[in-house]
């Protein structure tokens, strides 16, 4: 008891000398941005001197979705770009999380409060939003990953269902022909089956997610084609949500269970349940998707046969290298195999023959003489 | 967090008058919560200092120069409240040389620009001021709604239906419909726990969780199938224009009708609470359900009453974000309002003056909240820490006055723990 009261002094002396420095914070700190004649500038420059010195510093803002930061999806790999770029292009790089609906708009415009130069923005939620601010705002520059314009359907009303109806030359949708990955994973998957049976699963039925689905089963098709054997794909499933890892964990489960022994979960951190299942059962293997899962989730590095890559990280570092030169234009990238915009990792235990079929099989893919889609 | 704290005298007089005077008179009433605020925005400011690298740098060498770790957290602190207020309340002087733009040019560009920020604390504060008005009303009735987050989806998807499968009606019906539409979905989402109360003794605290669930659950799937808008985002169709709550200024300033609608909203509520026999019910059995019982109260009319009415109000504060702000509902509508409503609740002392102070407050905070993260580098997540130690101090007020070295005046009201 005695202890504890001291503890609690302690706490009131520190309270109270806090007090004491606290206070005038509170109400002095507006005080302080009246003083300054330029309100914007002042937090950043105590904050960051550099900002003062060299004021052609290139500032880059990222406005999440609701997945945070840290998503260790495409928030994370997106903002990956962005530190890149702050460390090889010595440009300056924020972000701003949305925690709802409301933030988005909120958060965009606090950046081109900032004059931001590049904003970008993640994942078709910011669809709309993002298209309204770069029509009000022509002069500014924005990159948004998974999306492109115009994205509005018949009937739609741009603006509140849809972005824009035309194509926006200050924005840059950054777009990934993941199929032309998967499919590369479908044939290595094919090859690498013991059961003769694979899955994937989804998050949601949205085409950034079916995409790589139909690319894993065309290339499983495909390598039956070659080699005269009946590898099957399970039929499509999907979770419902990007978050829960016992549906992950569920989904491998039943999966194994219908025979299927390489599993690709398309559907962010839900996936990282499937692995933990394959890891503990040593029934199946997993195709990771995004990052290389060897090293994104490498405690289940042993069960990760490969990984099929999205790499927006380097499609907003190229976006941000424009912006530097000062030769940013809006339109539409897509990340292919052939610009390394999308590709797959290292197949765990391949023979050096399968090492050279994917290899040629790229080639291939490249030069179009294997189509991925009709 | 159980409990909560209800008058048993009957003083209604002098409680339910919610006067300013009060503080100066050290009535704890009044004096708590505000010493709450000012020691919640203490601590985060040791928070905000301690989680700044440049500061535990600056006091790794506390012993060789005191005055540079002093000068430092001084930096991070005031850099980070700077903007925060700063974007919150926006720049006194920036406001004032845009007025004088507008008067001598007619440019109201500058002016827009400048009350930017107020305008966005004041449209976080709107559905603020229903959901905590929801939560409150539960209170004063004995009943704790924390489904008012549910209620808050339920009214959302409720408004947005009715404003975007109505076509070419005029706004002066459809937008009261559609924010009808946001009540009774609201009501009947507080309308079942409340009965369950009132009939079978089912507690409310755990069926308006489950109610929550139900709702988060509902709503995926609605969005994911019948109420899907054309193409491939998992998202409604958005309202009419004839459904939306008129805006007052130019994009991108957002403040709407909501936030009058919400303040007259909040009117109606003192003067149901406190004017009509209905709200002097509910308030007696909120005080002391056996007494109201001996005394020929329904008890059972009145738990149901209470909640279709806080459920209500929880709806139509879903139904004035989305027919304000955000126009079309998608997965992560709200970010916790109807959580966030129990504290306001609980900050506001359950009266409807008190709760929109709370929720203005609150709206400050949370509206200044993106310019801090952007600005001071300082992570949103610091004003859920300040939001929450307010609660804390509110719920704890022994720990304020203990503090502050404030004993209780000598008055009559006692205190009582209810779970």
């Amino acid at each position: 008891m005695k202890k504890l009261y001291s503890v609690l002094a302690v706490l009131l002396i520190a309270t109270m000398i806090l007090t004491a420095c606290g206070t005038p914070a509170a109400t002095e700190a507006p005080a302080a941005v009246t003083e300054a004649p330029a309100a914007t500038e002042a937090p950043a420059a105590t904050e960051a001197p550099v900002v003062t010195e060299a004021p052609v510093v290139i500032k880059v803002g990222q406005v999440t979705d609701l997945g945070g930061i840290d998503d260790k999806s495409f928030n994370a790999t997106a903002y990956a770009g962005v530190e890149k770029a702050a460390a090889d292009l010595g440009i300056e790089g924020k972000y701003l999380e949305s925690q709802q609906q409301s933030d988005y708009a909120k958060n965009i415009q606090q950046f081109l409060d900032e004059d931001t130069d590049l904003i970008v923005t993640v994942g078709f939620l910011l669809g709309v939003d993002t298209a309204t601010a770069a029509k009000a705002n022509p002069d500014a520059h924005f990159a948004i990953v998974d999306y492109a314009y115009p994205d509005c359907w018949p009937g739609a009303v741009v603006g509140t269902d849809c972005g824009s109806d035309v194509a926006l030359d200050n924005v840059l949708g950054l777009t990934f022909q993941t199929d032309e990955a998967a499919f590369l994973a479908g044939y290595a998957a094919a090859a690498m089956t013991k059961t003769g049976k694979v899955a994937t699963f989804g998050g949601m039925e949205l085409p950034t997610v079916t995409i790589f689905m139909t690319g894993f089963q065309a290339g499983v098709e495909y390598y039956n084609a070659q080699k005269g054997t009946t590898v099957e794909v399970l039929p499509f499933t999907y979770t419902g949500n990007f978050e829960s890892t016992d549906d992950g964990r569920a989904f491998a489960e039943s999966f194994v269970q219908e025979g299927a022994d390489i599993i690709m979960p398309v559907a962010g951190p839900v996936g990282l349940g499937s692995a933990a299942y394959c890891k503990e059962s040593g029934s199946c293997m997993i195709v990771g998707v995004d990052t290389d899962w060897t090293i994104s989730a490498a405690e289940y590095s042993d069960v990760v046969l490969t990984s099929v890559l999205k790499n927006m990280n380097v499609a907003v570092y190229n976006a941000i290298q424009t912006v530097v030169d000062g030769a940013f234009k809006g339109g539409v990238y897509t990340g292919t195999l052939s610009d390394g915009g999308v590709g797959i990792a290292a197949v765990n235990g391949a023979s050096a023959e399968l090492v050279a079929e994917l290899e040629q099989l790229k080639a291939d893919i490249i030069s179009g003489a294997v189509k991925v889609s009709e | 967090m159980t409990d909560k704290t209800v008058k048993t005298t009957p003083s209604e007089k002098k409680d339910n008058k919610f006067d300013l005077r009060q503080i100066f008179e050290g009535s704890y009433n009044t004096l708590l919560p505000l010493l709450a605020i000012f020691t919640g925005l203490v601590i985060g400011a040791i928070v905000i200092a301690g989680t700044d690298a440049t500061v535990i740098e600056a006091w790794k060498n506390f012993f060789q120069a005191p005055g540079a770790a002093f000068a430092a957290a001084w930096t991070s602190i005031a850099t980070a409240y700077g903007a925060l207020f700063g974007g919150s309340l926006g720049n006194p002087k920036e406001i004032l040389a845009g007025i004088q733009a507008y008067f001598s040019t007619g440019d109201s560009a500058a002016l827009l620009k400048s009350i930017y920020p107020i305008s966005e604390s004041l449209v976080t504060a709107t559905p603020y001021i229903f959901a905590g008005l929801a939560v409150a009303v539960g209170f004063r009735c004995g009943l704790f709604n924390i489904g008012a987050e549910g209620q808050f989806f339920m009214g959302a998807l409720g408004s947005v239906f009715v404003g975007y499968s109505l076509k070419g009606l005029p706004a002066i019906i459809h937008l009261p419909l559609a924010l009808l539409g946001g009540i009774a979905a609201g009501a009947l989402w507080g309308a079942i726990p409340g009965y369950l109360k009132a009939k079978f003794g089912a507690h409310e605290v755990v069926n308006t969780i489950m109610m929550n669930w139900i709702g988060f659950r509902l709503s995926d799937w609605l969005l994911n199938g019948p109420m899907k808008a054309p193409g491939y985002r998992p998202v409604t169709s958005a309202v009419s224009e004839a459904a939306e709550l008129p805006r007052f200024f130019p994009d991108p300033l957002r403040l709407n009708w909501g936030f009058i609608l919400a303040l007259l909203v909040a009117w109606l509520i003192y003067w149901l609470l406190f004017k009509t026999t209905i709200g002097f019910e509910i308030r007696t059995v909120g005080a002391n359900p056996d007494a109201a019982k001996y005394a020929g109260v329904n008890i059972v009319r009145n738990f149901v009453l209470a909640m279709v009415i806080s459920g209500g109000l929880a709806g139509l504060s879903g139904a004035s974000q989305v027919l304000g702000v955000d126009h079309w509902v998608g997965q992560g509508f709200s970010a916790g309002y109807g959580f966030d409503a129990i504290a306001i609740a609980l900050l506001g002392k359950s009266h409807p003056l008190g709760v929109v102070l709370a929720a203005l407050l609150f709206g400050v905070l949370r509206g200044g909240a993106t310019r801090m993260q952007s600005m001071a580098g300082i992570p949103v997540d610091i004003i859920s820490i300040i939001q929450g130690l307010v609660i804390i101090f509110v719920a704890a007020p022994g720990i304020i006055r203990w503090l502050y070295r404030i004993h209780p005046a000598k008055n009559k009201q006692a205190l009582q723990s209810r779970g």
